[in-house]
């Protein structure tokens, strides 16, 4: 098969036309086959792998604290307000504000070339801006599924002498989980698919190899189709993921 | 009922037959021949007479990566200048069209001409057995090396110095093939531009960028704390990228070129911009 490559791109260089099918074999082979290309592109998918589950880690753990705290101070008892909680939730303000009003792109770029500004390691760099990113989205879907819990479920399992924290684990956060699932599974899809924008900072990861190839051929279709059709069969894989799992929380579900 | 079957198997068999001679008649093949020739030599009589086919009619569209100091890069208000520019404003007077600039990455820049979506790509372009391939170049208008630009106290003295070392590249760029050929890709990281490979530089986060001569000067001499090796990475001729099998654009192109060259204007352009030293 190397053989005919060779041969075929000799052909290409002394200006002759070729048929359709020796074209797209040309095209195929140099984009994923020839001096072992396919392997970049594993380890492409590798990192991006990487970045989206620290990623995620990051950003359903600062989610749920930024929630946490959102609920927690918009559920106190009017006229007591906590000085702390006041502070926190004041925080937690500007960063989903802050986050949320500016492009993924500018904070990227500003994680690397301000903040991290000495760190060589990009992968991480990028995975942390996209974990913070992703963090004020989710806190804000975390936050909505604790709020559409009936309130009568807080009152029960206060006057059965549950405290607050109690009923928030036992009863109210269990609840919520199910209504928060999908919008968290399209949170977390967009995580996989932005984590190629961290190419302009340097991370290497799938779109990264992929564009290395495309400067070295100067044939762009076939790197970004290939790449395109990874990036949908992950998030395909992702999604039936995720309705196995919605379908086990539905199992005593009686709506 | 019966009348139209009948019509359309005899028109059948008619079709039937006319495909059987098809073979057989040189005289319409060769009458053929005859008017498609007519019709070329028309094309190019016209072609000649009015102007060039363009992406843009009446329009010399060139995609570039105005990034790239004193080639191409952008002014204060928003324009575009550099030697480029300069040549490709030249050119196009030649040729009689106004010229359209498209800035863009480097990478894209070269897909743009190669795809037909500028007519031309002037950014640097060096030629390549690879860019061969896909692409047809002018006659060289400028010549480049390769530099190294390192911070001024960097250990790196040489070439051999960068193996192990974090090299900066520009996407696309000659710097970033030979590089990565020569170092491993795990050892260069590309940027979409060269300023933002040399801003990584300047914040350490690589230990040296490769890039052409002429921007690493202009970038070394914005940066205090940066210097160029005196060694080069490598040699090149810089050309007119355009799309392949666009000979005629390609022609009228290097005919200005040569023109340009022998009246002075393209040495007069380079000296506006590079300083001998």
């Amino acid at each position: 098969m190397e053989a005919q490559f060779e041969a075929l791109s000799e052909l290409v260089k002394s200006g002759q036309k070729l048929s359709f099918g020796q074209d797209f074999f040309v095209k195929f082979y140099q984009a994923f086959l020839y001096s072992d290309r396919w392997q970049q592109y594993i380890k492409g998918v590798g990192t991006t792998l990487l970045v989206t589950a620290i990623a995620l880690v990051l950003g359903v753990v600062l989610g749920a604290i930024v929630a946490m705290i959102r609920v927690g101070h918009a559920q106190q008892k009017p006229h007591h307000h906590n000085l702390v909680l006041g502070v926190f939730n004041a925080i937690a303000k500007v960063y989903v504000t802050v986050i949320r009003g500016t492009p993924m792109m500018v904070q990227l770029l500003i994680m690397s070339m301000v903040v991290f500004a000495s760190s060589r390691n990009f992968t991480m760099v990028g995975a942390l801006a996209l974990g913070i990113n992703s963090g004020a989205y989710v806190s804000e879907i975390i936050r909505g599924g604790l709020m559409a819990v009936d309130p009568g479920q807080m009152e029960a399992g206060r006057s059965l002498g549950l405290n607050y924290m109690t009923t928030m684990f036992e009863i109210i956060i269990p609840q919520a989980i199910r209504s928060i699932l999908p919008a968290l599974g399209n949170e977390f899809i967009m995580l996989l698919k932005d984590s190629s924008l961290i190419t302009v900072i340097g991370g290497k990861e799938l779109l990264y190899a992929a564009q290395g190839i495309m400067n070295r051929t100067y044939e762009p279709m076939f790197p970004l189709l290939g790449v395109a059709a990874v990036y949908l069969v992950l998030v395909m894989l992702f999604s039936a993921l995720l309705a196995k799992f919605e379908r086990r929380l539905a199992q005593s579900d009686r709506r | 009922m019966k009348k139209l079957t009948a019509l359309m198997l005899s028109s059948a068999m008619m079709l039937s037959l006319a495909a059987c001679g098809g073979s057989a008649s040189t005289d319409t093949a060769s009458s053929e021949a005859a008017s498609s020739e007519a019709a070329s030599s028309e094309e190019t009589a016209t072609g000649e007479a009015a102007e060039l086919t363009t992406v843009n009619a009446g329009k010399l569209t060139m995609s570039t990566n105005a990034a790239f100091p004193p080639y191409e890069m952008t002014t204060d208000s928003g324009d575009f200048e550099g030697i480029d520019i300069d040549v490709a404003a030249a050119v196009a007077e030649k040729l009689g069209l106004e010229l359209q600039i498209d800035d863009m990455d480097f990478d894209a820049a070269l897909l743009a001409a190669q795809n037909g979506k500028s007519d031309m790509v002037m950014a640097g372009v060096t030629v390549t057995d690879e860019r061969l391939k896909v692409m047809d170049f002018s006659d060289t208008y400028a010549e480049g090396i390769q530099s190294i630009i390192v911070p001024e106290d960097s250990d790196i003295a040489t070439v051999d110095d960068l193996s192990g070392k974090a090299i900066g590249t520009q996407r696309g760029t000659t710097g970033y093939i030979y590089c990565t050929d020569d170092f491993g890709e795990d050892n260069v990281i590309a940027y979409d531009d060269g300023l933002t490979a040399v801003q990584a530089l300047n914040n350490g986060q690589v230990d040296a960028v490769v890039i052409d001569n002429a921007p690493a000067k202009a970038f070394a001499e914005a940066n205090p704390g940066l210097k160029i090796l005196d060694t080069a990475y490598a040699q090149e001729d810089y050309a007119i990228g355009v799309a392949k099998g666009n000979t005629e654009l390609l022609n009228a192109i290097n005919g200005a070129l040569e023109e340009l060259q022998q009246d002075g204007t393209l040495q007069a352009i380079v000296d506006k911009y590079i300083t001998a030293e």
